[in-house]
């Protein structure tokens, strides 16, 4: 997103951009400039906040949650993304030094302002503490960026990194990637390939 | 490491990867004392592989970053496309005249990530101007190969079949292992690939399908050589085989596909013959005054200290751009011009590989049962070239030929699992959203080309003249452009994989590219750097002759990528180590006739 569409949003954004509160710009003051460098090592299972410090407010935590919910909700197959403990996960990329991830940073703060600037505008109160019709009025909205107005353009893009952020931590997982029925990265002694039956069924035997 | 360091040694390898554990192995094991320097660290893949790990055990979901541009978990160590305090220059960023120089710095170097695709030239590969009047011959043909390819596949472990196509050769009997078998995606790809007249055959990868022939093979390989046959028969025991998990390009820690690390130097270290030093920065070559090599200066990269050994014969197996950096870098006053330049090609006809791809999604590959699919990691089966009569008979536009490296299925969910999607979902969220990412995952194909490069005169690296790195080295800086031959066949790749994935029933990810300046990517890229140092007939047109000898300077040889005169579209790692093979029992040839 450029400096342009930033402002617009903040304009946009009005009486809720407060939300965003003076946390999250005293921790990019000291954020390490450098990242966890060439020649990490690589064996132990590292968590968020491990190697740089989360930065996101309680505030934002809240919404970067309710939405992750939003997109992976709980079902029959799997819990939803915060209780697979994807608010980390983003909370650890919006605040990892790289410039990518700083691009990612703008993105999503910019996109949680916009969320609840225009949930105050249509509801009066922020996107957080609508009720789910009232949050479905507005995802459905920006879900789609083929066919989103042009004015909502920025926000859609928004939504469709929030929304692969998300997929990709959810499903990275252990519950993620038994919701897929993945059943590999396991040793075997022989690799038989894929059932005679199946490949019979695809017309490929 | 560094303490065992003798004063001379017969021959000292600059590097430790494809070419310098292949130079190394077959010169220890016969008997030569060998000095091994590596620029890189210690790296130990039995110790430091994270085999099983999963994306949410690593920063970021494991994704790559500019400290780790593969991901998290890729073995490069201390690289990437740049290395701290070591950079490059290039004359070009943009897309078209850029240049990407891959490099590690650690023991083994690339062989520890590489993509284990193994493919032997065949024999238009080395008589590409004869074919078609554009670029060079080499001085040898495929028939001086052969023998070679077959030692280093019985050596390393290459799995294949040979299936008697054209310019695709068959391998002696007995030296390859039997193919992995072929996932749903794979076998979709051939069977609609076919209805097209395109082939696919199984592919060539260094992975352990079964265990390697103890028994035969090192008396095959070192006939006569008992102390040999034993080290290698002994380590080859050790080797595992593959166990069908876990990405190649981590490394492997069980020894179960090649990298340098885990095949060439057991047994070289083994045979008592090779010292190996790490962190040794090699700068310079240093001429006697006989005219001939003397020895390396290198920088000790952990005191910044600059130390000198001396030994009969140099090899140079760097990587192509910095062997060819280390020669530019050795000027002296019989070689102002960078050591063994006489003919001013040093550095001149830098290739890479064209690449270009297309992926796809296909309906008949959506929610198939639970499948493990990890396979051997890919290339289950491949494409060769297939069009050599009509390229032949002009009708192409484009002079050289590719190969597709393709693939599919379900492969461990990670960060891109459920992205992107919106081309297919209409931007759906919650439960929907569940449902279509269970819907399509496992149902992508991707196509990769991986092409020919015709060598060009605006192709080529030098020293810049003011940039230096920061043990004070100059450093190279990079020129690069493409010809209508790369940029036409790149659009041919696109259309080709277009019609394949039409042909699945399937839709593109996004529209195929009809200009081959967009569908290209930019040079270096796909980390197939040869040439700068060509082999050749002539030496006022090339810098070594047929046996990786520098014409100027009989006891400097480069056994790597730099002596390549073409780069066919075979990947060429499996060439390089068989013409290091070869150079080194032509250097114990000659050392035994004290010619050396």
């Amino acid at each position: 997103m450029d400096r342009r569409t930033t402002l617009k949003w903040v304009l946009a954004a009005g009486a809720a951009w407060p939300l965003l509160d003076g946390r999250g710009a005293r921790a990019d003051a000291t954020r390490p400039m450098k990242g966890y460098g060439t020649d990490p090592t690589l064996q132990p299972s590292y968590r968020p906040g491990e190697l740089w410090p989360l930065t996101l407010t309680g505030p934002q935590r809240r919404l970067a949650s309710v939405l992750a919910d939003i997109i992976v909700p709980a079902d029959d197959h799997s819990p939803s993304a915060s209780a697979a403990g994807v608010v980390e996960f983003i909370d650890e990329w919006v605040s990892a030094p790289y410039a990518a991830h700083q691009q990612d940073r703008s993105v999503v703060l910019d996109g949680f302002g916009w969320l609840d600037a225009e949930a105050t505008r249509r509801f009066g109160k922020a996107f957080a503490d609508l009720n789910t019709t009232e949050q479905s009025g507005i995802c459905d909205a920006i879900c789609d960026q083929s066919r989103v107005a042009t004015a909502l353009r920025s926000a859609a893009r928004f939504f469709a990194r929030y929304r692969d952020l998300t997929s990709g931590a959810f499903y990275s997982t252990p519950v993620g990637r038994k919701d897929l029925n993945f059943i590999g990265n396991v040793p075997l002694a022989r690799f038989e390939g894929p059932p005679p039956a199946l490949l019979k069924a695809l017309g490929l035997q | 490491m560094a303490n065992s360091l003798k004063r001379s040694y017969d021959v000292v390898v600059v590097g430790s990867g494809a070419a310098g554990g292949q130079s190394a192995y077959t010169l220890s094991m016969d008997g030569a004392k060998v000095l091994m320097l590596e620029a890189g660290r210690k790296y130990s893949p039995e110790a430091e592989t994270a085999m099983f790990q999963t994306p949410d055990q690593a920063p970021l979901g494991g994704v790559g970053t500019p400290d780790k541009p593969f991901g998290f978990y890729d073995a490069t160590v201390d690289g990437g496309w740049q290395v701290p305090g070591e950079p490059y220059v290039r004359t070009s960023e943009d897309d078209a005249g850029r240049f990407d120089w891959w490099r590690a710095r650690m023991l083994g170097g690339r062989t520890n990530h590489w993509g284990r695709i193994s493919l032997r030239n065949g024999p238009y590969d080395f008589k590409p101007y004869s074919r078609d009047g554009l670029g060079f011959d080499w001085p040898i043909g495929y028939e001086d190969v052969a023998p070679y390819y077959d030692k280093v596949e019985l050596l390393i472990g290459v799995y294949g079949t040979n299936e008697g196509l054209e310019n695709t050769p068959d391998s002696a009997p007995g030296c390859l292992l039997p193919p992995p078998s072929p996932l749903v995606s794979d076998l979709l790809i051939a069977q609609r690939s076919k209805r097209l007249g395109i082939p696919a055959i199984p592919g060539h990868r260094a992975v352990l399908t079964q265990p390697l022939d103890f028994k035969r093979s090192p008396a095959r390989l070192h006939p006569g050589n008992l102390k040999a046959q034993k080290i290698l028969a002994d380590d080859m025991r050790r080797r595992a085989t593959c166990v069908w998990a876990t990405p190649c390009g981590r490394g492997c820690s069980i020894r179960a596909n090649y990298q340098s690390t885990t095949v060439h130097l057991p047994p070289a270290l083994a045979s008592g013959n090779l010292d190996i030093t790490t962190d040794a920065m090699v700068y310079e070559i240093t001429l006697g005054r006989n005219g001939r090599a003397n020895g390396v200066s290198f920088v000790d990269r952990t005191t910044g200290k600059q130390r000198y050994v001396s030994a009969r014969v140099v090899i140079l197996a760097a990587s192509a751009c910095e062997s060819v950096r280390i020669l530019l870098n050795s000027k002296s006053a019989r070689f102002p011009n960078g050591l063994a330049n006489s003919s001013g090609k040093v550095g001149r006809y830098l290739m890479d590989t064209v690449g270009s791809s297309v992926s796809g999604q296909i309906p008949l590959l959506e929610s198939l049962p639970p499948l493990n699919e990890d396979a051997a990691d890919g290339h289950q089966l491949y494409t060769p070239w297939w069009l050599y009569q009509d390229q032949h008979a002009g009708k192409l536009g484009f002079a050289r030929g590719y190969h597709i490296e393709f693939g599919g299925g379900k492969r461990m969910p990670g960060h891109g699992t459920g992205a992107g999607l919106e081309w297919l979902t209409g931007g759906s969220y919650g439960a929907k959203f569940k449902e279509d990412v269970r819907r399509y995952y496992g149902s992508f194909v991707y196509f990769d080309g991986r092409g020919e490069m015709v060598p060009n005169d605006h192709s080529f690296c030098e020293i810049d003249p003011k940039v230096k790195d920061k043990w004070g080295i100059p450093v190279l800086r990079f020129h690069w452009q493409w010809s209508e031959h790369e940029l036409r066949q790149a659009a041919h790749m696109q259309e080709t994989f277009g019609d394949i994935i039409e042909a699945m029933g399937g839709r593109t990810h996004g529209a195929v590219q009809a200009d081959g300046a967009k569908a290209i990517a930019p040079g270096g890229s796909i980390i197939h750097e040869v040439g700068g140092t060509i082999m050749g007939s002539d030496p006022q047109s090339s810098v070594t002759n047929s046996w990786c000898q520098t014409w100027d300077v009989d006891n400097v040889f480069v056994a790597d990528g730099a002596v390549f005169a073409s780069n066919a579209d075979k990947n060429p790692t499996l060439t390089i180590m068989a013409l290091a093979w070869r150079a080194a029992d032509h250097i114990l040839e000659r050392m035994r006739r004290k010619e050396l």
